[in-house]
């Protein structure tokens, strides 16, 4: 089962995983790159998303999501 | 309307660290868009990044600030420039400008303070290694040579003799002054009686005479009171001499090691916190010379101070060249300028600043430099916002010891510029390029390569 769904996501930018029980902090992008991968997108979706939403190259978008799921599998969300 | 974009982000909450790890507000974080008013774009536009830049004001601000400590508590003071702590032609000669004889410590430093038009007899010769051709042109020219070891004291009799006249010398001690390392390996020891027998010897031989004392007791000194008692011992050691062998002092030499406002690695609490000011060595010293000295005795006293004089001038302006994820999860940069530019990065954990204000959380993230070897990394462990490629980050303070000793290794040295106290950019030492480094190389014939072969 994918890790992401179970993560719940406050507005404020505080992620909770039931699972550990840890918090998180996370940056507005961060916020619009998980809401996507938890709705199972692909990173080029969630690019796109990015580019539509922000101020920001198509190139620097696919790159930071690429880190981002680096990040996420850092604390073993993903 | 699209919103403005910061990197995304996500770090975990520890209970207890969430001031220090948690959202920076944007007065929190330290932003630098200039120096001296020369923007950072402007000067890395015209100079290239990685970019050295001194400032003017603030190096003679420092060094008067630290002569009028002296100078208004004792009546003969003097400065010496310390060669070895930045010995870039322009800043040796606003340190001239400022009124400080040179302090060299090597035939070659020596050349460069007369090529700059500096006297023999404003020159202050140090150092265990003078050799005999660079000693005899020192003492014909009128330095002074503070005497290292007994073998130097056989090289100057014989420079005594084929001059056929007495001369002064003075004479290197190594004391303790309750500092941990005892920098022993210099000069004369004075508790073992090592010194007074340098005296006996140099009192016998007949050639010379010494006329003045110096000790250089460490770097980064924080304890104003090891000063009070290194000069408490050497103008006793001075009246000891006088009665013994009728030497008069005439100067009396504490060397340098003032701290900078820098912060040592291990060390927390932030340099305005942790470093006595300038006042409080002055005060020490000088109250500790005047209570040692007989009355209507007013020897020189020579201050040899190099970091707490320049480091806070200079900057070193270097730009983000990649963002990478380590094995660990930890943020990783890579910036044009590491330890090959800022050696003093092996002790010191510099002020970092931004050339512009970055949104978003701060992470725990590692700064590289260019070489490709494992010991390049100026900060391991530095609170920073997601940064893009290009983003430049200034160190400071590195205006001591770095532009000396600098590595030519892997990388070309960039430019040195000089923000002028009238606001102009002076290039003081250019980019080096592929001659500089093969210059001195010579190909033997039969491995030139043919063809590439
Ligand atoms: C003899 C002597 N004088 C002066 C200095 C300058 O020291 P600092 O930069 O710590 O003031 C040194 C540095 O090692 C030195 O060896």
């Amino acid at each position: 089962m994918n890790r992401l769904s179970q993560l719940a996501l406050s507005d404020e930018g505080f992620v909770f995983d039931p699972q550990t029980g840890d918090s998180f902090q996370v940056s507005e992008t961060g916020m619009a790159v998980l809401r996507a991968l938890k709705e199972g997108r692909s990173d080029e979706e969630t690019a796109q998303q990015l580019v539509a939403d922000f101020e920001v190259s198509l190139e620097e978008a696919r790159r930071d999501c690429t880190d981002f799921r680096g990040q996420l599998k850092n604390f073993g969300l993903a | 309307m699209k919103r403005p974009y910061e990197k995304p982000v996500i770090n975990k909450l520890r209970s207890g660290l969430m001031n220090k790890f948690g959202w920076s507000p944007a007065y929190a974080r330290k932003v630098r868009t200039a120096i001296d008013g020369v923007s950072v774009d402007e000067l890395c536009g015209q100079f290239g990044s990685p970019l050295f830049v001194y400032s003017e004001r603030t190096a003679r601000r420092t060094y008067r600030q630290m002569f009028n400590a002296f100078s208004t508590r004792y009546p003969n003071v003097e400065f010496g420039w310390s060669y070895k702590t930045n010995y870039l032609q322009a800043i040796c000669a606003l340190m001239h400008q400022e009124g400080s004889i040179a302090e060299v410590v090597s035939a070659m430093e020596y050349d460069k303070a007369r090529l700059l038009g500096i006297p023999g007899e404003k020159i202050i010769f140090n150092g265990p290694h003078k050799p005999m051709a660079a000693l005899e042109k020192a003492v014909v020219e009128g330095a002074v040579v503070n005497v290292d070891n007994l073998d130097e004291i056989v090289d100057l009799e014989t420079v005594a003799k084929k001059l056929n006249r007495t001369v002064h010398v003075g004479m290197r001690l190594n004391l303790d002054a309750g500092i941990y390392p005892q920098w022993s390996r210099f000069g004369f020891n004075l508790e073992s009686g090592q010194a007074l027998d340098a005296a006996k010897r140099i009192a016998r031989g007949g050639r010379l005479k010494l006329n003045g004392l110096h000790c250089h007791i460490g770097t980064f000194i924080m304890d104003p009171q090891a000063y009070a008692r290194e000069i408490t011992k050497m103008v006793k050691f001075g009246y000891e001499l006088r009665e013994a062998f009728g030497f008069e002092m005439e100067s009396y030499d504490i060397g340098g090691g003032f701290p900078s406002k820098s912060r040592l690695k291990g060390v927390y609490l932030p340099p305005e916190v942790a470093i006595p000011g300038i006042d409080e060595f002055a005060e020490a010293i000088t109250h500790a010379f005047s209570e040692a000295l007989k009355p209507g005795d007013f020897p020189k006293l020579i201050i040899e101070s190099g970091r707490a004089v320049i480091d806070e001038a200079g900057y070193l302006i270097t730009s983000i060249v990649a963002a990478k994820r380590l094995a660990d999860g930890t943020r990783a940069y890579v910036a044009d300028g590491g330890v090959n530019l800022l050696f003093t990065a092996f002790w010191y954990k510099f002020n970092v600043e931004l050339d512009r204000e970055v949104g978003g959380i701060n992470e725990t993230s590692v700064i590289y430099g260019p070489l490709c070897m494992n010991i390049d990394a100026i900060d391991e462990g530095i609170q920073l916002p997601p940064l893009k490629r290009g983003t430049r980050l200034i160190f400071s303070p590195v205006g001591a010891y770095n532009n000396t000793q600098w590595l030519q290794f892997i990388e070309y040295r960039p430019n040195v510029v000089l923000v002028t106290e009238s606001g102009e950019v002076e290039i003081i030492r250019e980019a080096e390029d592929i001659t500089d480094i093969q210059r001195r190389e010579r190909l033997p014939k039969h491995l030139e390569l043919k063809n590439g072969k």
